[in-house]
């Protein structure tokens, strides 16, 4: 069994990402994400990696750019207004067709909003933060565990696909401590003849752009992207099932929400309450399946969440709204206590849908 | 014998450009430089957003298209990815004074071992014609109907002056292509910006004073005599920084 060490959350995905071969960082200081920051200036000197804290977050997700163009992996951090910052910049990488990890330890908003726990930014980045139709792939981890081994999957999904990926955490996420390994196998490798290295001469020149001046051209590349959108959408979706054998009443929630929400349903359980959670792990794609599944089998839906009910309208979607959903949320940096939604599945049990 | 020919890192395409534009003469300049200095198969050029946005499509070397104003951010990403590559902007005013004002400051502090070819011809183009940071005090184009007031808009942005006030870069130079003579200096100012990024010693920017017949509504003659009228008084030529000390 691989040791386990204490980490914060956010130190456990600056040191997966280099375990996972990422030797460029590009980031600009920003609360509750800073640590990833201060944790890559002081490893990636000693490993022969690149650290550069930029002049802004527009600058941080360009070098991204560069790096990504040039072959490499790469990554930047920030939280909530940052990423609303770089949002051109992630439509540039999808419209380039350029693989990049990006990490959202969000708080709450909108405007400066403050710099406590939230989950305000599902929206930007499950319908894209940036101009264009695009789409990233979304990871929410619900523990420091997941922090580590989702920041690999995501540079693999990247590369695979040819796409940015995010991790979409949050301040509580990223500033707790829990033990985690750090074991992470064989690390895979993606071919990328499209990478800017130089021509030697060799081959004729490589060209990085999302400019396509003829619209049927432009198109047909947007096309081409929606059909690689739909491979992923049947292939990586991911989510966990918890108490679900004989649920009748199906919580939704990941991040931060789902910790609360676990608690709730073993107490509602306690009380002879048939309640499970689905939790879903990519945000984008989302699990539809395991909804629709579940719809068939559960009553009603309650979607937890840190927000003013944003993955409620995926849940809606999935399960094309045959069973009532329930929001249970607190915002602006308050959590959800399990006694709030233990209340909350107690009165869908009484009979209480909305 | 060969007298002259088209620089093998300048692909054999048409370009968009109009006629009269002096890209097409800094175009061949940097391909010029980039076969002598022997670096076609390890330069990567970054295009901006402005006229030069389809620079990708006509040099020879491996290129990238960037985000508004992002090019030395970019240009700064591929070189810090591959240090062993030869990495250059080619950025227009607004590009490079306006709108990417920030990375341009921050690459030259850092002294980014990257080199910038910057295009100013006092107007945006590829918009068609509307003021940019570096039109001259009284100048009218297509948002400055009435002449660039400088009570409202302030006054143009000296990029070079500016940035040979910073500890970090490695060479400033201001230079034009309005006459055979000062397009011989170009030259000879555009590859050495290129062999100080080969010899290591960082950040090096030319400033390229340039025409716009289009956009200031002048035959191409008259716009390159009112760069001599108008622009080299406002935006004197010359070596503004050169920690090597050399004359170019």
């Amino acid at each position: 069994m691989a040791e386990k060490v204490l980490m914060k959350g956010n130190e456990a995905i600056a040191e997966a990402a280099i375990q996972a071969g990422c030797r460029h960082y590009f980031g600009y200081p920003i609360t509750p994400q800073t640590e990833i920051a201060a944790y890559m200036a002081k490893r990636m000197p000693k490993i022969g990696g690149v650290f550069l804290q930029a002049e802004s977050e527009i600058a941080a997700i360009n070098m991204v750019y560069g790096v990504s163009a040039a072959g490499k992996r790469v990554m930047t951090s920030s939280s909530s207004p940052g990423i609303a910052l770089k949002s051109e910049g992630i439509s540039y990488l999808a419209g380039s067709d350029l693989p990049a990890f990006i990490v959202n330890v969000q708080r709450g908003g909108p405007g400066l909003g403050g710099i406590q726990p939230s989950q305000s930014d599902y929206w930007q980045a499950t319908r894209a933060g940036g101009h264009g139709d695009f789409h990233v792939i979304v990871l929410a981890p619900a523990s420091v565990q997941e922090m580590a081994s989702l920041t690999v999957k995501a540079f693999d999904l990247a590369d695979k696909y040819s796409m940015p990926a995010m991790i979409l955490a949050d301040g509580t996420i990223g500033q707790m401590m829990e033990p985690v390994s750090l074991d992470i196998g064989a690390q895979k490798t993606y071919e990328k003849p499209w990478a800017l290295t130089g021509t030697k001469k060799q081959r004729k020149h490589n060209i990085v752009t999302s400019l396509y001046l003829q619209p049927d051209e432009l198109e047909r590349m947007n096309f081409e992207r929606f059909k690689r959108y739909e491979i992923i959408e049947q292939a990586e979706p991911l989510h966990e099932a918890y108490r679900m054998e004989d649920a009748e009443i199906c919580v939704v929630a990941f991040g931060i929400a789902s910790r609360v929400s676990r608690n709730a349903v073993d107490a509602a359980r306690e009380k002879g309450i048939r309640v499970g959670m689905i939790r879903p792990i990519t945000l984008w794609p989302f699990p539809k399946k395991a909804i629709a599944d579940a719809a068939k089998q559960v009553k009603a839906f309650i979607s937890v969440e840190l927000s003013m009910g944003q993955m409620i309208e995926d849940i809606e979607l999935a399960m094309k709204s045959t069973r009532p959903v329930t929001l249970i949320n607190r915002v602006g940096g308050m959590i959800p206590s399990p006694e709030q939604v233990l209340g909350g599945i107690e009165k869908i049990a009484g009979g209480e849908t909305k | 014998m060969i007298v002259a020919k088209r620089p093998d890192s300048l692909l054999a395409v048409p370009t968009h450009y109009c006629p009269g534009c002096t890209h097409g003469i800094v175009h061949r300049l940097v391909a010029e430089a980039i076969d002598t200095l022997g670096i076609e198969g390890s330069a990567i050029g970054v295009a901006p957003v402005g006229c030069s946005v389809l620079a990708y499509n006509y040099f020879a070397c491996d290129m990238i298209e960037a985000a508004h104003g992002r090019a030395p951010a970019v240009a700064t990403g591929l070189k810090r990815a591959n240090p062993e590559n030869i990495v250059f902007t080619y950025q227009g005013d607004g590009d490079l004074a306006s709108i990417g004002m920030a990375e341009t400051v921050h690459a030259a502090a850092r002294n980014e071992n990257i080199t910038i070819i910057f295009i100013n011809n006092a107007i945006y183009g590829m918009t068609g014609g509307q003021m940019a940071p570096t039109s001259l005090p009284g100048q009218v184009t297509q948002t400055s109907p009435y002449g660039r007031d400088v009570t409202q808009c302030g006054y143009p942005v000296k990029v070079c002056e500016m940035l040979s006030q910073l500890e970090g870069p490695e060479y400033l130079a201001r230079v034009t292509v309005n006459s055979v003579k000062n397009v011989r200096n170009a030259k000879k100012v555009i590859e050495k910006a290129f062999r100080n990024q080969i010899e290591g010693k960082g950040f090096s920017l030319v400033e390229v004073l340039s025409s716009c017949p289009t956009n200031w509504g002048m035959t191409p003659q008259n716009a390159l005599k009112w760069i001599d009228d108008k622009m080299i008084p406002y935006y004197p030529l010359g070596v503004y920084k050169d920690r090597s000390g050399e004359e170019a």
